[in-house]
């Protein structure tokens, strides 16, 4: 698929145009402070075509699929399923996130298992 | 009375103090639970692409052993575990696509049609136990516990998978007043701890518990209660980096809601596993 913003709306299962920009999402997600833009914004930057500025943002990688936004939206839009999809353009191209020989041995032993093998599915492709 | 209960991976290393003091308490209950046979990895994560149906192989494949075991209904613990499971579920019950296709895939296995229900351990306190029996069971009185309830993401959201209301939920209020404890209101107790971010982003995960452990104290809690392993992990063991960067933190154990339930109804204290902990519930000992 060469349109960009088509492949985005096709992983999501979204319409990316039924969003008005009301900042519900940013205003509830627990996550905003350690994100480099708000998640009404990834939003945006799709609707005016500016898709690269979302894939290269941190608020992708922040976003841990809590669903926040998604139970708080007015028009109904999954925005935790266009944050999988931008992450997913990346992965697919093998672009991982994380280098799973960076996760040092003595972390492995300490993390639980469900930490390790979310991460990997949500940051490796 | 026996009960299918599927575990999952951490409930057999780093939350077996979970699983044990559920298992104790459900047993003064008069309930056994009994464990999945061949049970496999639940996914963790729930895949939110449309087009991945292979990350959905996991969770249903779990949900064909407990018909092959002649039930229809499993009960879980681990709030990952329960809403992986539940998601996948519900797809199959209403993407008649999607099932066609994975059942196809899966040649070797029977056909599934969502028919199983998948519980968490709270629902099945409140609808099958109910809590007025689990009040009646009580033994000793935990006084000086002051309880913020930490309820974080898997177990009200997706709307799916909400196990009560999604943006006021009673359920572990009411099963902890059951069981005669104090429970404290407190701000964030629906929001997420950090995730997995904790393997790569140990900064981010420091930040939210700080914010978290502080809110509950400062609330009057001097105890957090979950039911998730990694809310267990990020808000009780980081803890050890809060007090690295943040010289006035005090710290606050963060247990599980059945090893208060399992003190409370008298347990063993092996059940506890209290060892486990990074700050240790010298209340509960």
């Amino acid at each position: 698929m060469d349109n960009i913003i088509d492949k985005i709306s096709d992983i999501s299962g979204e319409n990316i145009y039924a969003c008005y920009q009301c900042g519900k999402c940013s205003a509830g997600c627990p996550s905003v402070e350690q994100m480099d833009i708000l998640p009404n914004q990834v939003i945006r930057l799709i609707q005016i075509g500016r898709v690269e500025l979302a894939l290269k943002s941190n608020a992708i990688w922040v976003c841990a699929s809590c669903f926040m936004c998604s139970v708080r939206c007015p028009r109904g839009i999954d925005l935790s399923k266009i944050m999988e999809a931008l992450r997913e353009i990346h992965l697919r191209e093998d672009i991982d996130h994380i280098d799973i020989k960076d996760v040092r041995r003595e972390n492995v032993y300490e993390l639980p298992q469900i930490a390790l093998v979310a991460n990997f599915r949500k940051q490796t492709g | 009375m026996k009960v299918l209960y599927y575990p999952g991976c951490t409930l057999k290393t780093s939350a077996r103090n979970f699983e044990d003091s559920a298992k104790a308490s459900m047993k003064i209950l008069g309930f056994e639970l009994e464990e999945l046979e061949r049970w496999n990895c639940c996914g963790t994560v729930y895949s939110l692409s449309s087009d991945d149906l292979m990350h959905k192989l996991a969770p249903i494949r779990n949900l064909i052993r407990v018909k092959e075991q002649g039930d229809n209904k499993v009960v879980t613990l681990c709030s990952m575990c329960y809403n992986t499971l539940k998601q996948a579920n519900e797809l199959f019950r209403e993407d008649e696509d999607a099932r066609y296709k994975i059942n196809s895939f899966m040649e070797r296995e029977k056909d599934y049609e969502g028919d199983v229900e998948v519980i968490h351990m709270l629902t099945f306190l409140k609808e099958v136990v109910g809590f007025e029996n689990v009040s009646k069971k009580v033994k000793a009185s935990l006084s000086g516990l002051k309880i913020a309830p930490y309820y974080g993401c898997l177990l009200l959201r997706p709307r799916s998978a909400a196990i009560d209301d999604i943006e006021n939920p009673t359920i572990m209020e009411d099963l902890l007043k059951a069981l005669d404890t104090d429970v404290v209101d407190y701000p964030y107790r629906n929001e997420c701890c950090g995730s997995y971010n904790t393997v790569n982003e140990v900064g981010l995960v420091v930040e939210r518990t700080y914010k978290m452990v502080n809110i509950a104290r400062s609330s009057g809690a001097n105890i957090i209660v979950t039911s998730c392993p990694l809310c267990q992990f990020n808000l009780d063991a980081r803890q050890k980096e809060v007090k690295e960067k943040y010289y006035d933190f005090q710290e606050m154990p963060v247990v599980y809601f059945t090893q208060i339930m399992g003190k409370v109804l008298g347990i063993d204290s092996k059940y506890m596993g209290l060892e486990l902990h990074y700050v240790k519930p010298e209340l509960l000992i």
